[in-house]
């Protein structure tokens, strides 16, 4: 790589000071709600960098990654309403209380992700290609339906939680206080997923991108490297879930359906895809994009989905590419 | 569970699965030949219902209304094809999921806009308005059964064009290898519009025929375009057999699984959680079908081309 190491870093160290500073310009300003924008940003920015580490590095392009997002929200959502109603959680052997504590809700939120990723995946990851996309695309329309018409937990009206989860120390009803916990997240995932990209475990996956018979002729078990990274991006979208349902306050089936798979691609690709940060800056994008058309205008997505397209035509290597300037070997 | 209901389910089946198989062929020919991930052929089924009700309301003919419905997904499919698709053959599927997203967002709004956001309700025509006793003791509705017809007449019809016209053959040659047919002297961006117009009028077809039978509302053409997309990987991308094979299992083992799996349920439940677990257990049903065919064989029943 001898891509100039100066513009990328002045790039990100610009983005991390105005992620910081967010919250104070707001107040600043005297717009208050620019908080909940920048914790929307934060928190989509988590689930985009997810799909960045499967569909930049490993080349799967799965069009269910709200699936875990809503695994994740559904695990804090459920967990809370059995807290508040004060019952039992039903079809589990034993007797299972709720809970407002981060400290269970939302490690259970990435367990229960990433086992639907598992199993999802190695389904999935039978296929390549368009069967693939079709395929992760119709495992979260199942989740879609199946939390549709379940009316345990509100059907298609979800439930409604009063209070943020519960963390020692903090409290996240205090929205600065929310944002900087989730800012706090997205970097340490963003610290540990540059790591793993760059990790064997990292080039074996972007081997598979490349050239998966290659590597398999080497002898590497592929597929249990593509099921890994799959398992790991579920249970990181699985915790974006999490701080979802915290962050609106409530949970639906919406929060799964395919348009908001649709969503967070969108994000990577206007972003730029494989290099992390692209993820980052997509998601700020699509999210500051949404709310300046949508004060315009309420028929945004006419505006959108035209710009989707010419994106796609033209523009390919996201902003994230155009800021950071040419690298040599890219493509 | 007596007999008449089953045969009554059975046909509900039939009947969405041929609506489903008018959407499959026209997604699997198109990927078929051009290698194209379509998102927006639900679009264009969206397209067929709105204009039918329209025109139906205006002419008070529903024949007139399926025609324009037939015409109209036609030319928007054109229309799309020739603007934005054709770019897109030689680009990898992400790029074609996106802009075919972006396609999506556009219409969903554009027709929000110009129809409003509230469902439109279409009744079939008085004529098919009663019920037929298909077996003595069954009265079944008459439209549903002219919707099964015509979807098998569909079927037959597309078979023929692709078994015996020179379309068919080029269509055959273009999904073998479609630079082979360029080199040959085919005109072949002309031969993947016609393709793409034939799969947008088979869309609106549906999207006609199934008007009269639900709520015509934004969001509709996604419901089905991912139903369909279970049909076709079921069935197998490119096969127009699998995609029909595909329609009747997923039509079938929905309806069944909605009609049967609550009854079944309450044998070992009681009634309220019996219809709570069995009304999702059962819209998981076709999702759990796919996931069986994906463990015995990856590329669908009909595997027809490669990935």
């Amino acid at each position: 790589m001898s891509a100039p190491p100066r513009r990328k870093q002045v790039v990100n160290i610009t983005g991390l000071l105005v992620l910081l500073a967010l919250p104070a310009v707001a107040l600043a300003v005297g717009e208050p709600f620019l908080i909940g924008v920048a914790t929307r940003i934060v928190i989509a920015a988590l689930a985009a960098l997810s799909l960045d580490l499967i569909l930049g590095y490993g080349g799967m392009v799965s069009f269910g990654h709200a699936a875990f997002l809503g695994i994740g929200a559904y695990v804090v959502g459920i967990l809370a309403h059995h807290d508040i109603e004060n019952t039992l959680i039903p079809f589990l052997p034993g007797t299972w209380h709720g809970t407002t504590a981060a400290l269970v809700q939302w490690p259970l939120a990435v367990l229960a992700s990433a086992l639907f990723a598992l199993v999802t995946g190695a389904l999935c990851l039978r296929t390549s290609g368009v069967y693939f996309i079709m395929v992760t695309l119709a495992f979260a329309q199942m989740l879609y339906h199946f939390f549709v018409s379940l009316p345990a937990y509100g059907g298609h009206d979800g439930i409604n939680l009063w209070q943020r989860s519960a963390v020692p120390g903090a409290d996240l009803s205090d929205d600065w206080i929310f944002y900087y916990v989730c800012l706090f997240i997205l970097l340490a995932v963003l610290a540990v997923l540059s790591r793993i990209v760059n990790s064997r475990f990292g080039m074996v996956l972007q081997g598979c991108k490349q050239n998966e018979a290659r590597l398999a002729a080497l002898g590497i078990a592929t597929g249990r490297y593509k099921l890994a990274a799959y398992t790991l991006a579920g249970a990181i979208a699985g915790l974006a879930g999490a701080l979802t349902a915290n962050q609106t306050e409530f949970v639906g089936p919406s929060l799964m359906h395919w348009s908001r798979s649709g969503e967070i691609l969108v994000m990577l690709i206007l972003g730029g895809i494989g290099t992390l940060y692209g993820a980052v800056a997509g998601a700020a994008t699509f999210l500051a994009l949404e709310e300046i058309l949508t004060s315009l205008t309420e028929h945004w997505m006419l505006f959108l989905g035209p710009i989707l397209v010419f994106v796609v035509l033209f523009a390919r290597r996201g902003i994230y590419g155009w800021l950071v300037g040419p690298e040599s070997g890219d493509d | 569970m007596t007999a008449q209901l089953f045969l009554e389910q059975t046909l509900n089946g039939l009947q969405q699965g041929v609506t489903l198989f008018l959407l499959a062929a026209g997604l699997t020919l198109v990927f078929g030949v051009m290698h194209l991930i379509n998102l927006a052929h639900g679009t264009l089924y969206m397209v067929g219902a709105y204009v039918a009700a329209t025109v139906t309301q205006v002419s008070g003919n529903f024949l007139w209304g399926v025609l324009a419905a037939v015409a109209a997904a036609g030319l928007t499919g054109t229309a799309i094809e020739v603007i934005a698709l054709r770019r897109l053959y030689d680009r990898g599927h992400l790029d074609q999921v996106l802009a075919t997203f972006g396609v999506i967002l556009f219409f969903n709004e554009l027709v929000k806009i110009l129809w409003g956001p509230q469902a439109l309700f279409l009744s079939p025509p008085a004529i098919l308005s009663g019920t037929v006793e298909v077996i003595p003791g069954v009265p079944y509705p008459a439209y549903r059964l002219l919707i099964i017809a015509v979807g098998l007449a569909v079927a037959l019809a597309v078979r023929q064009l692709i078994t015996s016209t020179r379309t068919g053959m080029l269509i055959r040659a273009g999904a073998t290898d479609r630079e082979m047919v360029g080199a040959l002297g085919v005109a072949v961006n002309r031969l993947f519009t016609r393709v793409f117009a034939i799969g947008a009028m088979l869309a609106g077809l549906a999207g006609a025929m199934a008007g009269p039978l639900l709520a015509i509302e934004v969001g509709m053409g996604e419901h089905i375009l991912i139903l369909t997309f279970v049909v076709v990987i079921i069935g197998g991308i490119g096969s127009v057999r699998g995609a029909l094979v595909g329609a009747l299992l997923v039509g079938l083992v929905d309806t069944y699984g909605r009609a049967f799996l609550p009854v079944v349920l309450r044998g070992v439940l009681s009634p309220t959680a019996a219809d709570g677990i069995g009304g999702s257990l059962s819209s998981i049903a076709i999702y759990v079908l796919m996931a069986a065919v994906l463990i015995w064989r990856p590329r669908g029943l009909f595997q027809a081309y490669g990935g």
